[in-house]
């Protein structure tokens, strides 16, 4: 018998309940609310509740835009927005230029930043002021261009957030990227899964992602 | 109808043509040119059609609840929506793999106006429909307002004459050049003094596949202000002064014409009817008017090629005068 | 099957599960997903069925409204400003009696022009003569929509879906996606009575002379009303096939002891019992109105029993009225012997967040010694030049 939602909530009622909400920051047209939609997707596939949304509105290629995702180990009724992120993941540097970046972010909360370049050097141009946060910079472009052929820093980044906070394990992930791609296209995003995971100090995030 | 008087499809088709789709009985007004049209366009499609109808007095005569006129499948919705209900019962009929043609019907208002964008649409997407306007050049059934099919200079209650204008300021919207820019498959014009023509044109509409379009002239002895004995006389008469062209288009492109032997001046057809009479008051004003009227009807002389030698319609209705409408006689 | 699906793309196989005949709609963002996933399944021969892209939302809807005369299911989707296009034909599906079935995914009007998710369209049309069903999930949107089918067809009446634009319609969460022998188990093919067909030739859609225009009205209100007993069979017999309910014409939940109640529409009833879980200490009975329309009164009236005091909360409001539901309300607990105080507010217009703290501020707000009339909540009209204001 397969399992219903019904099924999957009665299970999970007798544990605490545990709600990690997470904002992606991107650029329109670049895989914004794919982001968001893998990551839901690998909690579903590891019998978690999930959600992942948009921010809403009219739609310009190359914007600022950012998506939301919930992880949470009880069914989800809510559909406000998310206010207050433990974390954030940003796609691409130049965003660290729009003010507001890290509106919200809770205070434990940590930053996971593509970028090849230095912290420092990151800090100095950031609008928002990164100072005491935990942020960790990961070149997700360069290792998805190494194995993927392309600078798509999706896969990678997800694999380094998932290392860093332990809220799924990788193989959830990788069903998740199962149901979107194949063949040799899979084959390469689960070899960067691994990649990105092993350039990421494993669960440094882990005690703020499951206070 | 009660379930023992349910006839098949054949033998619906065998009372043809004494098939009437469109019986007698309804409130039209006497000597109405669109009742007479509606009349021709049923017989000539038979009993195996689905009727669309647009809001206008062909929907008010026809069916005033409990009763109805039609012995067709017919439905009502609104004034702007009977190419929409048309494409839409065409895809139903489609999905269920069921064969009935579909005739669309509507007056000038809800063709040249307010319906011309579902129009446009249905068409665009060549639907398996035959849609056919009653052209009677106004709002007739509101009480005679001017459309954008009312030819200039014509009187309506909304377009007056008076001291200081004379009738409607605007042309007759060229719809045809509209419907010839779809490149749909059939589109033609007839009137309601050829019957054969337009019986013809309708069999052709149903019989090719995909969007056709059929504009048939109308008059309305209300409204055009003319003896209701004389709708037929009228009628031919927009065809011989060069009025009213009747032709054949295959994908936008004229491919016949009705020709006329005898040009007549474009003042025998306005001297019938009131919503020209102000044209014959001795005036410069509608002394230019009249002009500028018999250049229009030259004009369509002129690029439709109507002047001719081929036989009198008079002596065949126009059976013809149609090369693509099948049957010599119909 | 249990799936992670963003709310449009399930409502899209919803859609495609009770085998819909002709599909007509124009693109208006929120609802454009629902028609491109049906689009694709319809390219990928998954779904057989007349897709219809039409010129305009009027011609959307009168495409489904001639396809469904003509015997056919039908569907379409729209929203916000297509609503409002359509106005004049949904009018005319539901006078003329068709039965089909649209999805509104609830946007706001202009103007001034907004993007965003209220539910000004869908109230705009509430008396139009449909069935109108809300959905307070993703998974109430799938059940709903299969539920709607068999209501439009029980009774000859069209159905409103109504789904929260964006909020439910672009996000992703885990649904039960039923199997095709669940649906055709409970949906039968369409057969329309009054069937456009050369055979049984019938005219649909006659002037009608003051004689008889006030007994069609009659008979049309009637059986909206009378559809409310076909609303409740569907959900409960959805639920003997599926395992679940989406709250027939009004749910109840909460403690039996709670004396305040809310009742609200659509997805904004999910946070608020989350959010009744964050304040333990503040129990409140959540009314959840799942019918506009047919309105239900008497459960209304059985569910305000033994409370003191009722919020209720809208996305939607009447210019120079104030609250639909809640002016609804109070009507429908008109001469109950002991009602409780009636509070009415309006919020999250025009995509405004309505976050979890927004269910204790409701709660302290029924505390005001006399009840709040009518009031949007949040408003800062500071925020506007003066001359705006």
């Amino acid at each position: 018998m397969e399992q219903t939602l019904a099924d999957r909530t009665a299970a999970s009622a007798s544990q605490p309940a545990r709600l990690t909400e997470i904002r992606i920051h991107g650029r329109g047209g670049q895989g914004n609310i794919v982001a968001a939609y893998v990551l839901a997707q690998a909690a579903f596939e590891q019998g978690r509740f999930a959600q992942a949304f948009p921010s809403f509105g009219p739609e310009r290629r190359g914007a600022p835009v950012s998506s939301y995702v919930r992880l949470a180990n009880r069914a989800i009724q809510r559909h406000c927005q998310v206010l207050s992120p433990d974390f954030l993941i940003i796609q691409s540097q130049g965003l660290l230029h729009v003010a507001g970046l890290t509106a919200g972010l809770k205070p434990d909360g940590g930053i996971l930043i593509n970028s090849a370049r230095e912290l420092p050097e990151l800090e100095a141009e950031a609008a928002d002021s990164l100072e005491g946060r935990n942020v960790i910079v990961f070149g997700a472009d360069a290792l998805a261009t190494e194995i993927l052929g392309k600078p798509l820093p999706n896969t990678a980044l997800l694999a380094a957030f998932l290392a860093l906070t332990g809220l799924l394990p990788l193989d959830a992930l990788e069903k998740a990227l199962a149901r979107r791609f194949k063949d040799e296209t899979l084959e390469r995003n689960l070899a960067l899964v691994r990649a990105a995971a092993s350039e990421v100090p494993a669960g440094l995030w882990r005690v703020a992602a499951h206070a | 109808m009660a379930a023992d008087e349910k006839k098949s499809l054949f033998e619906l088709r065998r009372t043809q043509p004494a098939f009437r789709g469109l019986e007698a009985g309804h409130l039209a007004c006497q000597g109405c040119g669109q009742a007479l049209g509606a009349r021709l366009v049923t017989e000539a499609a038979g009993p195996d059609v689905i009727v669309a109808n647009a809001t206008g007095c062909l929907e008010v005569f026809t069916t005033a609840w409990p009763r109805t006129a039609w012995r067709v499948p017919w439905m009502h919705s609104l004034f702007e929506n009977a190419p929409a209900i048309a494409s839409g019962i065409e895809a139903g009929l489609k999905a269920q793999g069921r064969l009935a043609k579909v005739v669309a019907m509507g007056g000038d208002g809800g063709t040249f106006d307010i319906g011309l964008q579902a129009l446009s649409g249905m068409l665009e997407r060549n639907h398996n429909v035959l849609y056919v306007c009653f052209d009677n050049e106004a709002y007739m059934n509101t009480g005679i307002q001017r459309s954008s099919s009312t030819p200039h200079a014509a009187a309506t209650t909304t377009s007056p004459s008076g001291t200081e204008r004379m009738g409607k300021r605007h042309l007759k919207k060229d719809l045809l050049s509209i419907i010839a820019a779809h490149h749909i498959p059939y589109a033609a014009t007839a009137t309601v003094a050829y019957p054969s023509d337009l019986r013809k044109k309708v069999r052709r509409g149903l019989e090719i596949e995909g969007a056709a379009f059929l504009l048939v002239h109308s008059p309305c002895p209300l409204g055009w202000g003319h003896d209701g004995a004389l709708t037929i006389e009228v009628a031919r008469l927009a065809v011989e002064t060069g009025v009213f062209p009747v032709l054949e288009m295959e994908r936008g492109d004229v491919v016949a014409v009705m020709q006329i032997r005898k040009v007549r001046p474009v003042s025998d057809y306005l001297k019938l009817q009131a919503r020209f009479s102000h044209l014959f008051k001795e005036s410069p004003e509608a002394r230019v008017e009249l002009e500028h009227l018999q250049a229009l009807a030259d004009h369509h002389i002129e690029v439709y090629g109507l002047r001719g030698t081929s036989p009198d319609p008079r002596d065949s209705e126009g059976a013809d005068t149609v090369r693509r409408g099948g049957l010599r006689w119909a | 099957m249990l799936e992670a699906v963003e709310g449009s793309a399930a409502i899209a196989k919803a859609v495609a599960l009770c085998r819909p005949q002709v599909i007509s709609a124009y693109p208006i963002t929120p609802q454009t997903h629902i028609v491109e996933n049906l689009a694709s399944l319809v390219a990928d021969g998954q779904l057989r069925a007349e897709m219809v892209s039409v010129e305009s939302e009027f011609s959307a809807a009168s495409v489904v409204l001639g396809a469904a005369a003509s015997g056919s299911r039908a569907y379409t989707a729209s929203s916000a400003q297509g609503i409002l296009l359509m106005t004049e034909v949904l009018y005319n599906i539901a006078g003329l009696r068709i039965p089909l079935v649209l999805t509104c995914a609830n946007r706001a009007i202009s103007a001034p022009v907004s993007a965003w998710n209220d539910q000004q369209d869908s109230m705009s049309v509430r008396d139009a003569g449909w069935i109108q069903l809300y959905c307070a999930s993703n998974q109430e949107a799938v059940d709903t929509t299969i539920q709607a089918f068999r209501i439009a067809e029980r009774t000859e009446l069209p159905v409103m879906v109504c789904v929260d634009g964006y909020i439910l319609t672009h996000t992703l969460e885990p649904i039960d996606i039923p199997a095709q022998g669940q649906v055709d188990a409970f949906l039968p093919p369409y057969r329309f009575s009054r069937a456009l067909d050369p055979v049984r030739p019938i005219s649909i859609g006659n002037l009608v002379t003051p004689e008889y225009y006030a007994e069609a009205r009659y008979a049309h209100h009637h059986a909206l009303l009378r559809a409310k007993d076909e609303i409740e069979a569907a959900d409960r017999d959805w639920a003997k096939i599926s395992g679940r309910r989406s709250g027939g014409l009004l749910s109840v939940e909460g403690r039996d002891d709670a004396r305040i109640g809310i009742l609200t529409i659509g997805s904004v009833i999910g946070t608020l019992a989350d959010a009744r879980e964050e304040y333990p200490d503040r129990p409140a009975k959540l009314l959840k109105l799942r019918s506009m329309r047919p309105f239900p009164v008497d459960a209304i009236r059985q569910a305000c029993r033994g409370l003191s005091d009722l919020i209720v909360l809208e996305r939607a409001l009447s210019m120079g009225s104030g609250g639909i539901i809640g002016t609804e309300v109070r009507g429908a607990l008109f001469g109950e012997p002991n009602p409780p105080r009636v509070h009415n507010f309006a919020a999250g217009l025009g995509g405004r967040d309505m976050p979890l703290e927004i269910y204790p501020r409701l709660l302290k707000a029924a505390e005001a010694p006399t009840p709040t009339r009518f009031e949007i909540m949040d408003v800062e009209m500071e925020k506007l030049p003066e001359t705006e204001r």
